[in-house]
């Protein structure tokens, strides 16, 4: 315990660091010698190698975490403020699994799920996850062992399941928070029952990790997660100028931190950061790409092992896409969090997240949205993986049509799993989408 | 014979095509072939057939489609949806909406007044509801093309053909024969079956929109019969169907 508890500091403040400096400094001398390559982006941004950094060293100190902190999995969904506010090291297997897709890993990795019994047809996140379990295999290098594991199925359904099959796997204690789908909006039954839950989760992870709640504690990691929401928006806001100065697959990218760190220091300094090169970019008149002629929307996930094919696909055509439902969905939370009510306000906050609501709300969002950013296209990304994301697409299409009377592509793909996309025919239909727009 | 201005060229996955046309978009001549493995050496020996039916001088400029399209040396380079598209408006004048199916997919267009496409759909990522869904159930049948329209306007009731994947509906046509039922019978529900499922790709389509057909499939009657019967629409079958592609790829070459 001690001896884990000695690499896991060093890890943290000492190696972790190192390293990042080394890479650094790598990449700095990698870019002076390196000639510009032309591409039909903007500049890259500065920012990125923050990013880069950061996640890394998330990642990197989780392989030293079990045995030295208390670790705890959880769904992007989850209020993860809990444990941060009690010291826990916290996973976040969507994002590695997305992580493993840009690496082109999740075919070999989910294939141990599927040997297992789980059918092609479930998650190709779970399914990577699961595999991972399975079979150690990760791009990380190692995942901390978790303590306990957290789900809220304010998502999706899948994650419900995915986690009692976790639990099993790794033999931890599963605590679930169970949110009511919005149909129009809440009540305040639903919030009660909601927070009853958070009440508990809190008693789980108290009594799990030996550590007690402190009330200042919690507030703080709060305020910081409502901070770092707007941040996030005031981010994604910024494209409505024109050019926009990043790219909607930046953005991509970029959310990791609301998602995996949210409520931490590190994660509002970085998008404050962020921002102000944003700004600088406006003000300058750089856009994320070099050419942009049209402005397109995303719906749904991002299809993590084709972005950078799509997005130099369209980019070279003078398309950028400038927002996306899936980048937004981690902005809209800024307004309901309360640091003063934790547990009330984030019954709320994590029973409103889009993927919980109805399909009014889907369509009103979708098209505020494409009207604020200016857009003139859309693609929906139909995923075959996620469901309740798809479900209701045919629907946003034709409110967009009509509503804003522009052009809308389904696309038929995947977020994760390779194996589940027609390369060629997605190709082809996001070039003869493009091929009607009239410059 | 007026000059060659452009020529399209349209690689499919079962057919090699290519249209040449004068700068008002008169099909001067075409060859269609069956697409060969190497699709470099076809295009550069059918090309030169054609250029010396036309006599093409150097400066014709070409354009290709089709999924083999980047194997094309071009100036211009398009996808089969909008180059059906303009094949398809030359052709009517009118907008309306596009039946293509074709030996990998089959694709629904909507084409505007003015000719733009104004939204499109494509069955995916399988041969269910393809050319290649029919030919390889009527070779599992045994049944020679030219003998298709004939049985089945001689099959009274239909036997339909119920799973979508081709690889199932070909056991379960396999299971059909063995349990002898009729030939005719399973020819003419096969097609109602995959006519019910370019129907259902095609959504609603508005009253007031004239229906088109291009592709290679158009040309089996039967086919276009089935469609007929399960839209209740008049459908209008263009000339020299499976040439639409590469027609819209010269005249957008032009
Ligand atoms: S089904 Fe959708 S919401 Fe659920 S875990 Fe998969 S990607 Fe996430």
């Amino acid at each position: 315990m001690i001896t884990r508890k000695i690499q896991y500091q060093m890890a943290k403040r000492a190696v972790g660091p190192f390293l990042m400096a080394l890479d650094r400094w790598q990449s700095a001398q990698k870019s002076r010698k390196r000639k510009p390559r032309e591409t039909p982006f903007g500049p890259p941004l500065q920012s990125v190698q923050k990013l880069k950094e950061i996640m890394t060293l998330n990642y990197f100190e989780g392989r030293y975490a079990d045995g030295a902190v208390p670790v705890a999995w959880v769904t992007s969904g989850f209020p993860a403020e809990v444990f941060f506010a009690l010291g826990f090291h916290v996973v976040y297997p969507e994002n590695h699994a997305a992580l493993c897709s840009t690496r082109h890993k999740v075919p070999e990795i989910a294939e141990f799920a599927e040997r297992d019994g789980l059918s092609r047809d479930v998650c190709s996140y779970a399914r990577t996850d699961i595999g991972s379990v399975i079979s150690g295999k990760t791009p990380v290098g190692r995942l901390p062992k978790p303590d306990m594991i957290a789900c809220c199925t304010n998502i999706c359904q899948t994650v419900l399941y995915w986690y009692r099959n976790l639990a099993e796997y790794l033999n931890v204690p599963l605590v679930l928070v169970d949110t009511p789908f919005m149909y129009g909006g809440t009540r305040e039954h639903h919030l009660d029952y909601v927070s009853a839950q958070l009440g508990e989760v809190i008693e789980a992870a108290e009594r799990i990790s030996g550590r007690r709640m402190d009330a200042e504690k919690l507030a703080r990691v709060v305020e910081n997660a409502r901070d770092g929401s707007r941040l996030w928006g005031e981010c994604l806001a910024i494209s409505q100028a024109r050019p926009a100065p990043w790219t909607g697959i930046d953005t991509f990218f970029h959310i990791a931190p609301i998602v995996t760190i949210r409520g931490t220091e590190t994660c509002n300094e970085y998008y404050r950061m962020l921002k102000d090169e944003l700004t600088e970019r406006v003000k300058a008149g750089v856009g994320g790409i070099k050419n942009e002629k049209h402005r397109l929307l995303w719906d749904n996930l991002p299809i993590w092992f084709k972005v950078r094919e799509h997005s130099t696909m369209t980019a070279e055509r003078g398309f950028n896409f400038v927002c996306a439902t899936y980048s937004n969905a981690w902005a809209e939370a800024g307004d309901l969090i309360d640091p003063s009510h934790p547990l009330e306000s984030a019954a709320k906050t994590y029973t409103y997240v889009y993927l919980n609501r109805d399909l009014d709300n889907r369509l009103k969002t979708t098209v505020d949205l494409a009207k604020s950013f200016g857009v003139d296209g859309a693609v929906l990304h139909s995923d075959r993986s996620c469901k309740p994301y798809s479900v209701g697409q045919v629907d946003v299409k034709e409110r967009l049509q009509k509503d804003m009377n522009i052009r809308v592509l389904l696309l038929e793909a995947d977020h994760a799993d390779e194996r589940s996309l027609s390369g060629e025919q997605a190709e082809m239909r996001l070039l003869a989408f493009m091929e009607n727009f009239n410059d | 014979m007026t000059e060659c201005v452009s020529i399209g060229i349209d690689v499919g996955s079962t057919t090699w095509k290519a249209v040449a046309v004068d700068s008002k978009g008169n099909i001067l001549a075409s060859i269609v072939e069956e697409a060969e493995p190497l699709i470099d050496r076809q295009t550069e020996r059918a090309l030169a057939e054609l250029k010396a039916q036309v006599k093409a001088g150097d400066g014709v400029r070409i354009g290709a489609t089709g999924y083999g399209r980047k194997r094309v040396r071009a100036d211009l380079v398009l996808t089969e949806i909008t180059c059906h598209a303009r094949g398809a408006f030359h052709l009517t004048g009118k907008g309306g909406v596009l039946i293509d199916i074709g030996g990998q997919d089959t694709k629904i267009i909507k084409i505007g007044n003015n000719g733009d496409v104004l939204d499109f759909s494509m069955n995916d990522k399988c041969a269910a509801g393809t050319g290649r869904f029919l030919e390889v159930i009527l070779k599992r049948l045994r049944v020679p093309f030219d003998e298709v329209a004939l049985r089945f306007n001689k099959a009274v009731n239909s036997i339909p053909v119920s799973n979508t994947c081709t690889v199932f509906a070909e056991s379960e046509v396999v299971s059909l024969v063995a349990e002898g039922k009729e030939i005719d019978e399973i020819v003419k529900g096969l097609h109602q079956s995959l006519a019910s499922r370019v129907a259902s790709l095609a959504g609603d389509i508005p009253p007031d929109s004239e229906i088109f057909m291009s592709g290679g499939v158009a040309l089996n009657e039967s086919m276009v019969k089935s469609l007929v019967d399960r839209t209740g629409r008049r459908i209008r079958v263009l000339n020299s169907p499976q040439l639409i592609g590469a027609l819209g790829a010269a005249l957008a070459a032009r």
